[in-house]
């Protein structure tokens, strides 16, 4: 078991100095902490603190472990190069209220982060605003929200096909939509007869992740698009699948409005965790005075941020947006270039093929008439007849070194595993993670006991989830008062 | 291309098994009539010696960088240890993602958990979570919480002495919701909230009064009062701190009786970084755990009886309850949450202490030098950033700083227009002494 930080502390270490300052104090006593007050922060030497988030990083399976195919999240490699850019001072020691004549390089980055966005794309304009995918989606109603109010047309529904992520859903509440699920037919895809028998004049919008879930392009999307436009309402993509279509095909061409990047998917910014991302967003010549503000344009040879437009749907956040993850995604489309995003797209597509060729036999593929773009999804449905399920092959993946991929989810397949390889895998890493998933799915049969009891080998074993729910125990409390 | 491994014998393999002839033939699904027939209208790639050069190049372009700097309104220069840097860039922690399976997850999860273990501790509160986008958003959310836990009322005060930014981003977020944001002035004088107005505002159709302290003009609020007047209308006391600092001196929040907590964590071993990512954090009552946003780490045991770490009460979370989510925010902010965590650990308990007095003391070295070249506008205490009103025109005096390679601070008349030639100013350890006095001089 490791220890946490506050159960190393040892009362008067301490891993900083600092030089002698005067204190001077303005605060009235009753507004300050009384001085015996304690933080409740651990006190612990350089060496100590080292060791212990070595450890505990050590504990991580990460990308420079091994293959990581978790699926709808495009687990590539971060080019090193990226953090080292990012981490220059000129842009790390960058105050956002610093004059725009002394800030021209970001200001000119983020231009040129826009422009590479909208030529990928075919959009006219792209906010970079938004931290993350879920509030690029969210900065997406908005905007769709304003531009039908402005038209003077109230709509109030948004359309999701059942295979979306939970974050569609969940922006279209928090911009005050209601939701109406459309459902995915036989063969994975949006029909347009379904579309237009739930399209009436209150959508408006209906949010498409293109490649969708299932790992399938939605090819009725021009189509689809015309019939929305015919009543008003508005395409919305959702980007995340996005890997699987540089260079191929241009979204907006196709009748998209509106598109969210992740820009720490496709564009390789390491996702650290859990975040930063960044999200932003693609739209239209007509949607475009409703952007949010700051934005950064281009007057002949200066770069200025432009705070005033009658139209705005206002802020996101703080300042300009992830700027850091910006750095990181523009120096990986400069190392790439326009024919290296192409073969990006290329050689996803091809590994995500393969591996739905080499493990087709050995799991069920419940959508199979097509080849595949970045991912592919296969089921529990086999190993069920010796009662192992998704989770159990899930965890016995980790001892042999790869994460899982993402599991149960779409949530229209039952026991999903979702497997996205990404382009930076090599041939060689993707056969022996084959093997390892065939080797698993023979040990259904010969030895289930194991599968069902995995994982065996990492730091802690199967972790009891109900029982943290049940018992909250969400901070550590000293053993005694301090 | 050197992140792309495959040769073209590996291509021909692949096909092969695949039994496609070739990697266009992949892409059938796209309609023939959209598929790009020319390259797009991009730059060619960059091998890494003129991709450093390049982006170098653009770095440096940001003079701003060059200059003494006091600039603070809610993104603050701080010191950051070297083993903030070295740790953080671990690849365990940086390119890792979404702990979702907890048996490889266990540092993420850990250290998510010392986060808010020491988030819930610094801000009195009882639970924290694992991060928001930034400050501005976390606010936001701090609204919709309220409005999830008060459904039936309609108001919510907003101080004006709010950030910018984050009085912004609340009014983004709450559009379509049934919510009013009803503005509060500030005092003249004293800089901080207008309490008679606020009472004045402040009605049972009240489900939360929202302030920051210290407020956007560096100035400690009365939270004492504003909690009365809070309870007496049962609205939420919502606190935000984009000066995180500022709670190693200060009472908590919590101690005043603050319903939900939240703010900015920049200050605590993230870079500038002109303006992002920064890291919002979050905390309340454990009674409201439930209404909360964001991730969760919880502790629990694995099959063994071993302590071990999850993500938990996810049936809050969008990739369950979809449409019925408490919120959509779904990445958020780990890596830097992270960095605080170790930044938190280097400085320790005295050392977070020490760090405050000393950028307040700075402030205190600033207020002395002033010797009526400029007064100090408000009359109420301050932290580490302080408005002072000059005498003569702000753009002259900017002009003359920059000449000294010296950015003053910020002109708030761009957001006050009633505030002319006042400059908010903020100290912190960074500001050298004979930077504030050649700051003072030259006002």
């Amino acid at each position: 078991m490791t220890k946490l930080i506050f159960e190393k502390s040892s009362e008067h270490r301490s891993a900083c100095d600092f030089p002698f300052v005067k204190e001077k104090n303005s605060i009235p006593k009753s507004l300050l902490k009384e001085s015996n007050t304690s933080l409740g922060l651990p006190e612990l030497s350089e060496l100590e603190i080292i060791r212990h988030y070595v450890h505990l990083a050590s504990l991580n399976f990460n990308i420079e472990k091994g293959l990581y195919p978790l699926g709808s999240c495009t687990m590539k490699y971060n080019p090193r190069i990226n953090e080292d850019m990012a981490g220059l001072s000129g842009f790390s020691n960058l105050h956002p209220y610093a004059p725009q004549d002394l800030v021209q390089g970001a200001l000119k980055l983020m231009y040129e982060v826009e422009q590479w966005l909208c030529e990928l794309t075919g959009m006219s304009a792209v906010t970079l605003q938004p931290a993350a995918g879920a509030q690029g989606e969210f900065t997406g109603l908005k905007l769709i929200r304003a531009y039908h109010l402005d038209k003077g047309l109230k709509k109030t529904k948004i359309l999701i096909p059942d295979s979306a992520h939970g974050t569609n859903p969940a922006s279209s509440t928090l911009c005050g939509y209601d939701v109406q699920k459309v459902p995915s037919n036989s063969i994975g895809l949006l029909d347009i007869e379904q579309v237009s028998k739930v399209l009436d004049d209150d959508v408006a919008a209906l949010m498409m992740t293109n490649p969708n879930t299932l790992g399938l392009f939605e090819e009725n999307i021009v189509a689809i698009a015309k019939l929305l436009h015919q009543k008003n309402a508005l395409l919305y993509c959702d980007g995340a699948n996005f890997n699987a279509l540089m260079g191929q095909a241009k979204l907006a061409e196709m009748g998209v409005d509106v598109l969210q990047f992740n820009l720490h998917k496709t564009f390789s910014t390491p996702h650290g965790g859990g975040g930063p991302g960044a999200g932003p967003v693609g739209v239209t010549e007509k949607l475009k005075p409703y952007l949010p503000l700051p934005r950064v344009i281009k007057e002949k040879d200066f770069y200025k941020l432009e705070t005033q437009s009658q139209k705005s749907i206002g802020r996101l956040k703080g300042f300009y947006g992830n700027f850091g993850v910006l750095v990181r995604a523009y120096t990986y489309m400069r190392a790439m270039g326009q024919e290296g995003l192409k073969k990006v797209s290329q050689m996803a597509v091809l590994n995500a093929n393969y591996i739905k060729h080499r493990l087709k036999d050995a799991y069920d593929l419940p959508y199979n008439d097509r080849p595949c773009m970045h991912e592919v999804i296969f089921s529990d449905k086999k190993q069920l007849k010796h009662s192992i399920k998704t989770l159990d092959i899930a965890k016995r993946l980790m001892d042999f070194g790869f994460h899982p991929p993402t599991v149960y989810f779409p949530l229209i397949v039952s026991g999903a595993l979702m497997i996205e390889p990404t382009e930076t895998e090599s041939k060689e890493e993707i056969d022996r993670f084959c093997d390892a998933m065939i080797a698993i799915a023979k040990e259904c049969e010969s030895n289930p006991q194991k599968v069902h009891e995995a994982p065996h080998t990492t730091p802690v074993r199967r972790v009891d989830e109900v029982k943290a729910a049940r018992n909250l125990i969400l901070t550590y409390q000293n053993p005694t008062t301090r | 291309m050197r992140y792309i491994p495959h040769t073209s014998k590996d291509v021909e393999q692949m096909l092969k098994t695949i039994g496609v002839s070739s990697v266009d033939d992949l892409f059938s699904s796209i309609p023939k009539e959209f598929r790009l027939k020319k390259s797009l209208n991009l730059p060619p790639s960059l091998s890494e010696m003129e991709l450093r050069t390049e982006i170098e190049s653009l770095a440096h372009q940001n003079e701003a960088t060059q200059y003494t700097s006091f600039l603070g309104g809610g993104c603050y220069q701080h010191f950051i240890p070297t083993i903030v840097n070295y740790l953080s860039s671990q690849g365990g922690f940086l390119t890792a993602y979404t702990p979702y399976q907890p048996e490889i997850s266990q540092g993420t999860l850990q250290t998510i958990f010392e986060f808010q273990t020491m988030m819930s501790r610094l801000t009195g509160m009882e639970v924290a979570n694992a991060s928001m986008y930034d400050g501005a958003s976390a606010l936001a959310e701090g609204c919709l919480m309220a409005k999830r836990i008060h459904p039936d009322k309609t108001h919510i005060l907003i101080p004006q002495n709010i950030h910018p930014d984050y009085r912004a981003v609340c009014q983004t977020y709450l559009e379509a919701q049934d919510v009013t944001l009803i503005p509060i002035p500030y005092d003249s004088k004293t800089g901080t909230i207008n309490l008679s107005s606020l009472e004045k505002e402040a009605s049972e159709k009240c489900l939360a009064i929202l302030v920051q302290s210290p407020n956007f003009f560096g100035v400690l609020e009365d939270l004492e009062a504003i909690q009365k007047i809070c309870k007496a209308h049962e609205a939420l006391l919502i606190v935000a701190v984009t000066e995180p600092l500022s709670l190693a001196l200060l009472k908590s929040p919590g101690a005043y009786g603050a319903d939900i907590v939240v703010g900015e964590t920049q200050s605590f071993g993230n870079p500038l970084s002109f303006g992002g990512p920064h890291v919002g954090f979050f905390a309340t009552r454990m009674s409201f755990v439930r209404a909360m946003p964001g991730r969760i780490v919880g502790e629990t045991v694995d099959v063994n009886g071993e302590r071990a770490f999850t993500l938990t009460l996810s049936t809050r979370e969008q990739h369950i309850r979809r449409e019925k989510a408490t919120s959509n925010i779904c990445t958020n902010q780990a890596l830097l949450a992270t960095r605080a965590t170790i930044y938190l650990s280097t400085l320790g308990e005295q050392g977070l202490k020490k760090l405050a007095q000393w950028n307040h003391s700075l402030t205190n070295t600033l207020c002395e030098h002033l010797k009526g070249k400029a007064k100090i506008k408000f009359t109420s205490p301050f932290f580490n950033e302080v408005v002072i009103e000059t005498q003569s025109p702000l753009p002259d005096i900017e002009k003359r700083l920059r000449d000294k390679k010296i950015l003053g601070g910020i002109s708030l008349e761009t957001y006050y227009p009633e505030l002319k030639n006042c400059l908010l100013i903020c100290t912190t350890e960074l500001n050298t002494e004979d930077h504030i006095k050649t700051l003072c001089e030259t006002l």
